[in-house]
């Protein structure tokens, strides 16, 4: 009985994760629908760039400095080993070029900026104010989650783009300024081996995928969130385990499909 | 207007009769609505005829407020109609819901005020939403709608920092923006004090007459409604849904024999509604023997 | 007031942005180190490119002169045809020979160029004529094995002069 039980409950996780890829593919159509109407009150989406973007500027460059850091030093060893000191540029930049500046941008930004949207927009939901645009025929998919969308994906790639920038520099304060690698080698190897479009324009196109997985996310387990305290709280959580989990899946597919052939 | 004296109620408008073959504002035809296999409303039937101040009235739970959310396009029903405008609503086209919804106005129990607004911002959404007016415009509308609820000095206030009375009030100016023809309350007197009570059944009946509108109060309020209200709507629970227990005018109401009506209008513990929830027998509760 | 202040901090943090995607472009990148103008191509037949990729440089004298932009396979010569992207600042006598080098002891493939002596110069779309594919391990060893087995069997022994 036990056995039926538990294929029955494996059952339903799958029925409930096709429905919510359901909920999330209707939301973002809705959402991709109005954009015209969205982008008509380019300061709503304005002050959403700053409430998602400037306030995350903090923990990003921090994040960024520190990962570049370890970087640079774990880098340094190991590459020691071989005697290929002078390639550390390189590693420090692809490292973070192609993988963990758009995903490590991306988990905190839904730890940060994910969860305040969903504690707001959940929180709207239960203080009826959702209902109430509905009753004065302003449609809220329009007017409170289409601009934050088009927020989150404003910011993301911007905030995966300084996260590597500060990164590489870091990776240079250790393995220059510290250690004392050449400087002619860092940056020559670094350049001559990242190509642009190859590398950062594909890093790019992965934090904008990221950008619109989490903020879509993010809206979605607002915008669903039972009305009540326990209710916003477990779409809070959701919203940074689902996200993250999506971000790492998505990362992995985007990396086979981008530098498989390389 | 609301008179100078808060606490008398405004007398009420003559109602004119309705020009014959006049559709009514709103009308309820054969309405079933449920959740799942819950069922709240049960086959229910009336009509709100224009200019008038409406109750809806009935215990806590029975549905009421489903009634609002029906008229407003919030949720759909599962059987029979709901027209308004003399239109049926239809939930699922947003344009058509829309164009209705612009010419009502609902006040939630709460308010629902928008927390990040001030109380300007908030009467201002609305209009700025539906219309084309230039700033100053704005802000006399807003300030003449603020002044209706006697709230203009605090227009530059959050609605964290104004007490629950004050958020009703604000979000009744928000409702009425567009002087709108058709106004919903949802329990709008709910947990007030006798001055708040007096105040609010006051801006009632005077917004309805100025404004020319039609008013449906949810409430189970009976003293105060019964001084503001032209006719009355009775709803009962039962097992299948709420259905409509009575209808008629205040005077017609409290001389009805309808033991449901006369429970509810005398208060008294036990009735069609029972005073105790169901349970099997106390005896078997105490391990006595059987009754 | 309170709308300009957004504005400026949110120009701000978009500049910000900007300005760090212009530096991974121009310093991190090899964007910066392209010419995209002035280039004329050049052809060259291999009978083994090894791990030669698009995008490997071109050198002379340990200068990049230019970039492979494609590499094809010929099925009428069976050959593999890679296309050269030259700096056009350079230009190469017809003798010119290419080798497929590797850079360092493990790094990547590219094209060394050995300039000849003839006083005509390559044109746009000419051939490299002269071509010397990469090493391949296997065949080095194989060529090494057979070395040793056609050698005289005793150093000092064998021949008397």
């Amino acid at each position: 009985m036990a056995i039926v039980d538990s294929i029955a409950s494996l059952g339903q996780a799958c029925i409930r994760f096709v429905l919510g890829l359901g909920n999330f593919a209707i939301l973002l159509a809705k959402i991709l629908m109005r954009t015209g109407a969205i982008w008509r009150r380019p300061r709503l989406i304005g002050a959403q760039v700053h409430f998602l973007g400037n306030h995350s500027l903090a923990i990003i460059l921090v994040a960024g400095l520190f990962v570049g850091l370890v970087l640079g030093l774990q880098g340094y060893y190991t590459l020691r080993r071989y005697g290929s000191e002078q390639a550390l540029g390189l590693l420090v930049a692809l490292a973070l070029v192609r993988e963990l500046g758009p995903v490590i941008a991306a988990l905190l930004f839904a730890g940060r900026a994910g969860t305040s949207l969903t504690a707001e927009i959940g929180l709207m939901k239960a203080g009826e104010q959702l209902a109430a645009l509905e009753t004065m025929a302003v449609d809220p998919v329009a007017r409170v989650l289409g601009p934050r969308f088009y927020g989150g994906l404003i910011v993301v790639p911007l905030l995966a783009t300084l996260f590597s920038a500060v990164g590489i520099l870091g990776g240079w304060l250790v393995g220059v300024v510290l250690i004392g690698v050449d400087p002619g080698a860092f940056w020559s190897q670094m350049s001559g081996g990242v190509d642009f479009w190859d590398d950062v324009v594909n890093g790019v196109i992965k934090s904008v995928v990221f950008g619109i997985a989490v903020t879509q996310i993010a809206l979605m387990q607002g915008y669903g969130a039972q009305p009540t305290p326990e209710g916003v709280a477990r779409a809070t959580t959701l919203t940074v385990v689902v996200g993250s989990l999506a971000v790492l899946g998505l990362d992995f597919v985007l990396t086979a499909l981008m530098f498989g052939e390389l | 207007m609301p008179s100078d004296d808060p606490v008398a109620v405004q007398q009420k408008a003559a109602v004119a009769p309705d020009a014959p073959g006049a559709s009514p504002v709103v009308a309820f035809r054969r309405l079933s609505f449920g959740y799942g296999d819950r069922q709240i409303i049960d086959g229910v039937s009336f009509e709100i005829r224009s200019g008038q101040v409406v109750a809806l009235m009935g215990g806590s739970g029975v549905g009421k407020t489903t009634l609002l959310r029906l008229i407003s396009g919030l949720v759909a029903p599962q059987q029979g109609t709901v027209e308004v405008f003399g239109k049926p609503l239809d939930s699922t086209h947003q344009t058509r819901l829309y164009e209705a919804r612009r010419r009502m106005g609902l006040l939630f129990q709460f308010g629902a005020l928008f927390t990040d607004l001030t109380c300007f911002e908030n009467v201002a959404f609305p209009i700025r939403e539906h219309t084309n007016l230039s700033e100053s415009m704005i802000r006399d509308l807003v300030l003449l709608k603020l002044e209706c609820v006697g709230l203009r000095g605090a227009a530059e206030l959050k609605p964290s920092e104004i007490s629950g009375g004050m958020a009703r009030r604000v979000a009744l100016a928000r409702a009425i923006a567009l002087d709108p023809e058709l106004i919903l309350y949802d329990e709008p007197f709910a947990g007030l004090d006798p001055i708040s009570l007096g105040v609010t059944a006051n801006l009632i009946r005077g917004l309805n007459n100025a404004l020319g509108a039609t008013s449906v109060v949810v409430t189970h309020d009976v003293a105060e409604t019964f001084a503001i209200a032209d006719r009355i709507f009775v709803f009962a629970p039962s097992p299948t849904g709420a259905k409509l227990a009575a209808q008629g005018t205040p005077e017609e109401l409290r001389m009805s024999e309808d033991p449901f009506v006369r429970q509810f209008l005398d208060g008294r513990m036990d009735g069609p509604v029972r005073f105790h929830y169901p349970a099997p027998p106390i005896g078997q509760a105490f391990g006595l023997g059987g009754p | 007031m309170q709308a300009r202040n957004l504005n400026l901090a949110v120009g701000a943090f978009v500049l910000l942005g900007l300005l760090a995607l212009l530096f991974m472009a121009l310093q991190v990148s090899n964007l910066g180190a392209r010419s995209a103008s002035n280039t004329y191509e050049l052809k060259a037949y291999f009978d083994n490119i090894g791990g030669l990729k698009p995008r490997a440089a071109v050198r002379s004298a340990g200068v990049v002169v230019g970039r492979v932009r494609q590499i094809q396979f010929d099925d009428q010569q069976y050959q593999a045809l890679v296309l050269l992207d030259m700096d056009a600042r350079y230009q190469f006598p017809k003798d010119t020979s290419a080798k497929i080098l590797t850079s360092g002891l493990l790094g990547d493939n590219y094209v060394g160029l050995e300039p000849g002596g003839d006083t005509e110069m390559l044109k746009a779309a000419d051939r490299i004529r002269m071509t010397q594919s990469a090493v391949v391990l296997e065949n080095l060893i194989s060529q090494f094995l057979y070395n040793k087995a056609t050698e005289p069997s005793a150093p000092g022994g064998g021949s008397r002069k």
